[in-house]
C-alpha cells in the first residue's frame, strides 16, 4: 500500500466507526461496544499494515486476518466495505438472511473474511495453523489474530499460545482488545485475568502493551515488533475503552449487544465525527 | 453384484490400515498433514511422523487446538487429518469442529482410532460409543468406519481425495481381513456382501466380519440373507436400504450406541420409505466398564449367536 499518514489513519478511523454503528442501527442488532474499542487497530490493520487485495480476496501471499471475538464483526465488516471488498450496498444487510454479513464472520458468504469465528476462544488455533502453514511454505505472508481480554478466558486461547510458542511463530501478531468488560461485568468481577502482558510474556510471546487507541503508538510499536524474525510470535495487550468515542457508550456493560434507537444513534454519529482524544 | 469374500486366516486392526495407508497418502501429496495429539504410537502415525516431518505436526495434549489448528491449515491448501482417539476427536472437540471446520465446510480430515468398545481395559470414559452419530448431525460432514485393513486403507485414500469434513473411524483390536487388496471403495456406497431373500442384515466397522459369520451359519440352515458393509454412515446408502426394506425383514449390526448410529440412521430410511422391521443389535444406550473387549461385546448381545438368533425369531414370526 501507498504511504498513509497517521492523520488519514484517524480519519478513517472515524469512517470506521460511523460506518460500523450505521449497520448496527439499520439492524437494529449488533455489538457496537467492543466494535468502537477496536476501530483504531482495525484502521491501522486495514488502511495501512495488511498486505491484502480486495479484487483477488483469496489470493495466497496476503497477510491473514483473524477476528476471533467475532461478535464485533460490523468494524471488520466496515473495513472490508471501505477497501472495496464488498459493494457498499451491503451497508444495508447486516445480519438479514443471504447477507455477505452475518451475524459473526462467515468465511464462506463474506469475501475477505480469513475464518469462520464467533464461537469465542477458538480463532486463535486458527491462526497458528495459518501461521505454521505460512512458516512451511516459506511464505512471507504475516497472520493478525484479534481476541478479546474477556475471550482469554476461554483455556483453549493459552492452548494456541503454547502452540505458538512451540513452533516459533515470528510471523504471528495478536492484539489483545483490553477493554475490561464483558456482558455480565468487568472482567475483574466476572474472572479476571490477571496480567495479560506478563501471560503471553509467560507463554513464550515478544508482548508489548500500548495505548489501542493512540494510533501512532500502535503504527509505532508494530514497525518495532514486526522487524524481529526472533522465532517469537507477537503480542500488543491494547489498552481500549468499550464504546470509545461515544460519551454515552464509553465503560457501559450495557452497550455491549444493544443497537442504538435514533436519537442514540444521530447523537454517536455527531460525536464521533468530532474525533478521538486517544 | 456380490463381493466374493475372503477366508484369510489374517486380523489385523484397522488404525494400521490408516497408519500405513497415510504414510503413503503423504509422500504422494505434500499438502497432507498429521496432526497429532500425543498419542501418534496409539494411533499408528509414528510412520508418518518420521518420514515426513515437515508434513507432521504435534499439538501436546490440546484437541481444540488441534481442531482450530487444522482449519487454520486447511484454509492454506493443506489436508489435515486430525489423529487421536474416537472419544476425544468426536466429543472433546465436537464444538471445534463444529464451527471451525463443518460451519465453512474445510477439508479437514478426523481419523480416529480406538472407536467403540475397543478401547475395553480402559474403561467407560474410553469407550466411544456416541462418536458417529455426533458427527453425523453435523452438516457437510462425512462419516466412515471401515471393515478390515484393506477396506480402511482404500476409504483413507478416498477421504484425502473427497473435499470436505471427514470424519474416519478406526479400532484398536485385530480383525479379521475380509476383502481382497484390490478391492475397490466408494464413499456413500455400500458393499454388498451376499444376495439373500428373506432378510437382510446391514453392518459396519468390526462387527461386519461378526455379521458375515452369522449368515454364513443362517446359509447353513438354508436361510438366503442379503448382507450389506455400510462403512459410510453418513452419506448413507439409501438406495442399498429401500432395496433391503423390500424384504421386510433388517438387522442393523454396529459397535455403537444403537442411538444415533447405524440402527438409527437406517431406521429413518425405512420409516420415510414404507417401513419394514428394523432390529437393532449395539450397544444398548448405557456405558460400558473396564473388561475385555470379547466380553463386553457379549455383555451387549454384539456377537454371532445375537445374530443368528435375531434372525430367527424375525422368520419364525
Amino acid at each position: 500500500m501507498e504511504a498513509v499518514s497517521i492523520e488519514d489513519l484517524k480519519q478513517k478511523a472515524i469512517e470506521l466507526r460511523q460506518t460500523a454503528l450505521t449497520m448496527i442501527y439499520e439492524a437494529q442488532s449488533g455489538h457496537p461496544g467492543g466494535s468502537l474499542s477496536a476501530a483504531d487497530i482495525m484502521a491501522v490493520l486495514y488502511f495501512k499494515e495488511m498486505n491484502v487485495n480486495p479484487s483477488d480476496p483469496k489470493w495466497d501471499d496476503r497477510d491473514r486476518f483473524v477476528l476471533s471475538k467475532g461478535h464485533v464483526c460490523p468494524i471488520q465488516y466496515a473495513a472490508l466495505l471501505l477497501r472495496g471488498f464488498v459493494p457498499y450496498e451491503n451497508i444495508h444487510t447486516l445480519r438479514q438472511y443471504g447477507s455477505p454479513f452475518q451475524g459473526h464472520p462467515d468465511m464462506k458468504k463474506c469475501p475477505g473474511i480469513d475464518i469462520s469465528t464467533g464461537s469465542l476462544g477458538q480463532g486463535l488455533s486458527c491462526a497458528v495453523g495459518m501461521a505454521i502453514a505460512g512458516q512451511r511454505d516459506e511464505k512471507s505472508y504475516r497472520v493478525f489474530a484479534m481476541v478479546g481480554d474477556g475471550e482469554c478466558q476461554e483455556g483453549q486461547i493459552w492452548e494456541a499460545a503454547q502452540a505458538a510458542n512451540k513452533y516459533k511463530l515470528d510471523n504471528l501478531i495478536v492484539f489483545v482488545d483490553d477493554n475490561g468488560l464483558q456482558i455480565d461485568g468487568t472482567c475483574e468481577e466476572v474472572m479476571p485475568n490477571l496480567d495479560l502482558e506478563r501471560k503471553f510474556e509467560a507463554f513464550g510471546f515478544e508482548t508489548k502493551r500500548i495505548n489501542g487507541h493512540d494510533i501512532e503508538e500502535i503504527v509505532r510499536t508494530l514497525d518495532e515488533v514486526k522487524a524481529a524474525k526472533n522465532g517469537k510470535p507477537k503480542c500488543l495487550v491494547c489498552n481500549t475503552v468499550k464504546g470509545k468515542g461515544v460519551s454515552f457508550m464509553e465503560h457501559s456493560v450495557g452497550w455491549h449487544g444493544v443497537a442504538p434507537k435514533e436519537e442514540d444513534y444521530r447523537r454517536a454519529m455527531l460525536e464521533i465525527a468530532g474525533g478521538l482524544q486517544p | 453384484m456380490t463381493v466374493e469374500t475372503k477366508e484369510k486366516k489374517v486380523k489385523i486392526a484397522t488404525r494400521d490400515g490408516f497408519g500405513h495407508e497415510i504414510v503413503e497418502l503423504g509422500l504422494k501429496n505434500k499438502n497432507i498433514y498429521v496432526v497429532d495429539i500425543d498419542i501418534g504410537k496409539s494411533c499408528k502415525t509414528t510412520g508418518f511422523m518420521e518420514k515426513l516431518p515437515k508434513q507432521h505436526i504435534n499439538v501436546g495434549i490440546a484437541e481444540q487446538n488441534a481442531a482450530g489448528i487444522s482449519a487454520g491449515l486447511a484454509t492454506t491448501g493443506k489436508i489435515p487429518f486430525i489423529s487421536t482417539y474416537a472419544v476425544f476427536g468426536s466429543l472433546r472437540m465436537a464444538e471445534q469442529i463444529r464451527q471451525e471446520v463443518c460451519y465453512p465446510n474445510l477439508n479437514v480430515k478426523i481419523a480416529c482410532s480406538h472407536g467403540g468398545l475397543t478401547p475395553a481395559n480402559d474403561g467407560g470414559s474410553h469407550q466411544a460409543i456416541e462418536d458417529m452419530g455426533v458427527l453425523r448431525t453435523f452438516p457437510n460432514m462425512t462419516v466412515i468406519m471401515g471393515a478390515d485393513y484393506y477396506s480402511t486403507r482404500k476409504l483413507v485414500a478416498q477421504a484425502a481425495e473427497h473435499y470436505g469434513p471427514v470424519y474416519l473411524r478406526f479400532t484398536r483390536d485385530a480383525v479379521p481381513v475380509i476383502y481382497d487388496e484390490n478391492e475397490e471403495f466408494t464413499i456413500g456406497k455400500a458393499k454388498r456382501l451376499r444376495e439373500g431373500n428373506d432378510l437382510a442384515v446391514i453392518a459396519n466397522g468390526d462387527t461386519v466380519h461378526l455379521a458375515l459369520e452369522a449368515v454364513k451359519r443362517l446359509e447353513q440352515e438354508r436361510f438366503s440373507v442379503t448382507l450389506l458393509d455400510m462403512h459410510t454412515l453418513k452419506p448413507l446408502d439409501r438406495e442399498a436400504v429401500v432395496d433391503c426394506a423390500k424384504l421386510g425383514k433388517i438387522i442393523t449390526v454396529e459397535d455403537h450406541n444403537i442411538i444415533n448410529g447405524l440402527g438409527s440412521a437406517v431406521s429413518e430410511v425405512v420409516a420415510e420409505t414404507g417401513g419394514c422391521i428394523v432390529r437393532r443389535i449395539g450397544v444398548q444406550d448405557k456405558f460400558g466398564e473396564s473388561a475385555p473387549y470379547e466380553k463386553l461385546m457379549e455383555m451387549n448381545g454384539i456377537t454371532v449367536e445375537n445374530i443368528v438368533n435375531t434372525a430367527k425369531g424375525l422368520l419364525s414370526s
